[in-house]
């Protein structure tokens, strides 16, 4: 509670959010939602790896990796 | 895409002159343990054949059940049917124009949430589906607990709990393949309700095109994918009726454009 929309990327490793936005188009953006992250998922940012970019998240019982390409065009609501 | 699509035609013609009583689809997510299904089934009797044009391979196996033959078609593992890429492409035309008897997806019981979203695709397409939850040992292991009548009373087709590796329900598998196959069981899937004006635009297109599927592919399913403004569907479609039917290419065609051209 009490945070503000901030993009995927800027979520913190361990912490948890609710998507609020998918904000592209075409086909990423179905690949995206075909993986579960829709609006309202809750989206956990796992861990970086060694350099900082892609990020593993976990949506929907799945790991999956996203490129910061990717996930500053993502919205989300940060839980607490 | 002229080209693929001959090539598709020609696998399916090969198929159906197959000794065979039902030819039955097997989708699911990749990593689902969806070919270990199918050899599970089919006791590793396969073959694998490629689709010309696409470096996209199915495995084709049988196995006789109760006296009738089956024919198993394990389909590329995908997350969608929406044709995002050439797996999806060949697995949703499979799914489509192939015209099997049913389709199994097999889901990863460990993640299921992620899995039902193909699961709410296929039976969008055909209410000839059931669902092969497998890898329930590994979900076991991992402290989940999933409650198989909830989940076959939400969705309306049978549901059926396997552990592949070890040949757990591959029987209740293909005896429910069989009730739904050879004993018409009346299934009704969950019915999949849009907004009010997507309802409403969905049900215009649907009166249009109508006249031209003539009743060989689900209209309403057709009506969305319009919507979503997905053009290789439409290609197919003109390919595949035009292949079958005696209604010449173009009047339908110009049709279709049409009715893409009005919403």
């Amino acid at each position: 509670m009490g945070y503000a929309e901030i993009t995927l990327t800027a979520l913190p490793i361990g912490q948890q959010a609710r998507v609020v936005n998918v904000g592209m188009q075409g086909l990423t953006r179905n690949r995206l939602l075909d993986l579960g992250l829709v609006p309202s998922s809750l989206v956990k940012a796992v861990r970086k790896s060694p350099g900082g970019d892609p990020v593993a998240y976990k949506v929907r019982g799945a790991i999956i990796a996203l490129r910061s390409e990717e996930s500053r065009l993502i919205t989300v609501w940060p839980l607490d | 895409m002229n080209c693929q699509h001959v090539g598709t035609l020609k696998v399916l013609s090969k198929l159906n002159q197959d000794k065979s009583d039902a030819v039955i689809a097997l989708a699911g997510n990749p990593n689902t343990g969806k070919s270990t299904v199918f050899n599970g089934l089919t006791g590793l009797k396969q073959h694998t054949g490629n689709w010309p044009g696409k470096t996209v391979v199915l495995a084709k196996g049988n196995y006789r059940y109760r006296n009738k033959i089956i024919t198993l078609v394990d389909l590329p593992g995908t997350y969608s049917l929406l044709a995002n890429s050439a797996d999806e492409q060949v697995a949703r035309d499979f799914i489509c124009f192939g015209n099997p008897e049913a389709t199994i997806v097999v889901v990863d019981a460990t993640c299921l949430e992620r899995n039902l979203n193909l699961v709410l695709q296929v039976i969008e397409i055909t209410p000839r589906a059931i669902l092969c939850v497998n890898l329930i040992d590994e979900a076991k292991r991992k402290g989940i607990v999933i409650d198989f009548p909830k989940l076959e009373a939400l969705l309306g087709i049978p549901v059926v709990p396997t552990a592949a590796r070890d040949k757990v329900g591959l029987a209740a598998l293909k005896e429910s393949l069989h009730q739904v196959v050879f004993e018409h069981k009346q299934l009704q899937p969950l019915s999949i309700r849009y907004q009010e004006r997507i309802e409403v635009a969905v049900a215009t297109i649907q009166r249009e095109i109508e006249p031209f599927l003539r009743g060989k592919i689900n209209s309403r399913w057709v009506a969305l994918r319009l919507l979503d403004g997905d053009t290789t569907l439409i290609t197919e479609i003109l390919n595949y009726i035009s292949g079958t039917g005696p209604d010449s290419w173009e009047q339908g065609s110009n049709e279709l454009k049409a009715v893409k051209c009005y919403e």
